[in-house]
């Protein structure tokens, strides 16, 4: 008789050797206590969160806090249904009137999750006949999304203008086609050429989404997203977002001006066949959203943060995967697994949290030692970053480049 | 000139050579999951250049039912001639 965990084997394995050469398990941590945006305790150890994609720091803003505690006290612990049935309160229909004012939108979309965001418009948007052309490195949910509907899906190289126009040209001209596109890829923190892309799609005729998950709230005048920089506002369709980074809560959302995107609300089965999210979490994410419109000196001090990182840590001899600070995320290029896990232990004992990824999260096989910084960070805490990864080098054996 | 299986299978063996990393001997009864041990990133490259090869699209949702080099000349000689 077979069971049917003998094929998960392999990575059984593969994390009980990695766990034997004695690192701490970079995907079992505990956050003990959390003191703020930026500090927690782990491991008894009062450490520096660099790794939460905690961007604007809104998590213990005292609005939002006060905001979340009288929506639990006023409207429950939570809705115990779907949106499309008893689970749209006050609540609800608030955060989707905070996210068509920050976004100037006239129809916004709430989901349980940004992941559920992607899954139901990629699911629900392209049917049969019809094509999704998205870039190699689209987050999980995106994919996800793809493989649930019936659709074809095309991958063009990773911001790759010249790949997307190409792909675009050999499909069928009468075809319906949605271009997935995100402002800033999670994984090196690059962005996007998002002005030539959405021109390219535009060309071909294909109806453009742009995921915006790391980018609101710090890119373009008024913090929409790097669309909004990039200036091509009128040409998107479609923004996908989340509440959990920026934001600061849980929550994902779908903004457009199309006149009939109301009808998404019927036909989206990650909209309809799941809870909504409890009041104390819309309570908290629309007072988050109204306060980010305005947030100008805290996106420019994240981007003050995101620059010293970069610059700091580049000139202690890390490779750096982006040749400048281009988003809020600085990925520390590691050597491979092993030194890229004893990297990781190094600077969890020292008292910094940063996120370990890998292949196949990560593109081109590369392991990864990721930095969200938070508009919170002072700038000590910054240099104290770089220094315990300078330590941390030397712990794990980690030559630094000249 | 017309692509067809007969000069597309031999196209296809010469693009994979470079990702045959434990160099067994290729035909058209190679498997790409458990002969070729190709992993997701792999594939993709090696998908994104059979279709510039071809000036085709090759819809990533095809993919799980080609399981071996022959397959996929079926699909592609399908999808240049169709």
């Amino acid at each position: 008789m077979g069971d049917l965990f003998d094929k998960f084997d392999p990575i059984i394995a593969e994390k009980a050797a990695l766990l034997a050469t004695g690192v701490n398990d970079p995907f079992n941590l505990v956050m003990e206590k959390v003191h703020s945006p930026t500090e927690a305790t782990v491991n008894g150890r009062e450490t520096i969160l660099v790794g939460t994609y905690n961007y604007m720091g809104m998590t213990f803003d005292p609005n939002v806090i006060a905001a979340g505690k009288q929506a639990l006290d006023e409207f429950g612990a939570g809705t115990t249904g779907s949106r499309v049935l008893n689970g749209t309160y006050q609540g609800h229909r608030e955060v989707e009137e905070a996210l068509k004012d920050f976004y100037g939108t006239s129809h916004a979309m709430v989901f349980s999750t940004g992941y559920q965001a992607n899954l139901g418009l990629m699911a629900t948007m392209a049917a049969r006949g019809e094509y999704i052309i998205l870039d190699a490195d689209s987050h999980a949910s995106i994919y996800d999304g793809c493989a649930m509907g019936n659709a074809d899906i095309v991958r063009f190289r990773h911001n790759s203008v010249e790949d997307l126009d190409k792909r675009l040209g050999r499909l069928p001209a009468e075809a319906g086609k949605l271009v997935v596109l995100e402002g800033v890829y999670s994984m090196l923190g690059d962005i996007a050429p998002l002005k030539e892309m959405v021109a390219v799609a535009k060309k071909h005729g294909a109806m453009v989404v742009v995921d915006e998950a790391h980018g609101m709230g710090f890119f373009g005048p008024n913090g929409r997203g790097v669309y909004e920089a990039a200036g091509v506002e009128a040409d998107v369709d479609f923004v996908v977002g989340t509440f959990s980074k920026s934001v600061g809560t849980v929550g994902g959302f779908v903004v457009s001006n199309h006149p009939k995107f109301e009808v998404l609300r019927l036909v989206c089965r990650p909209y309809v066949f799941t809870a909504s999210l409890p009041p104390s979490v819309v309570a908290t994410a629309a007072t988050s959203i109204r306060k980010l419109k305005h947030a100008h000196n805290k996106r420019q001090h994240l981007w003050g943060n995101s620059r010293k990182l970069h610059s700091g840590l580049k000139a202690k001899g890390f490779t750096i995967a982006t040749e400048t600070a281009e988003s809020a995320i600085i990925a520390v290029l590691m050597p491979g697994q092993e030194a890229c896990a004893r990297m990781w232990s190094a600077l969890i004992e020292l008292g910094v949290y940063v996120n370990m990824a890998r292949p196949p999260a990560t593109p081109a096989g590369m392991f990864l030692l990721r930095c969200s910084l938070c508009a919170e960070h002072r700038a000590e805490q910054v240099d104290i970053i770089i220094d315990r990864f300078v330590q941390a080098a030397e712990i794990a054996g980690i030559s630094l480049n000249a | 000139m017309a692509h067809t299986r007969d000069t597309i299978l031999p196209k296809l063996l010469e693009l994979i050579e470079p990702l045959n990393r434990k160099g067994i001997a290729l035909s058209e009864d190679t498997s790409f999951a458990s002969d070729l041990e190709l992993d997701s990133l792999t594939v993709m490259d090696l998908v994104a250049n059979i279709e510039d090869e071809y000036d085709i699209i090759l819809p990533m949702n095809l993919l799980p039912e080609l399981e071996t080099i022959g397959q996929l000349a079926d699909a592609v000689a399908k999808i240049v001639n169709g």
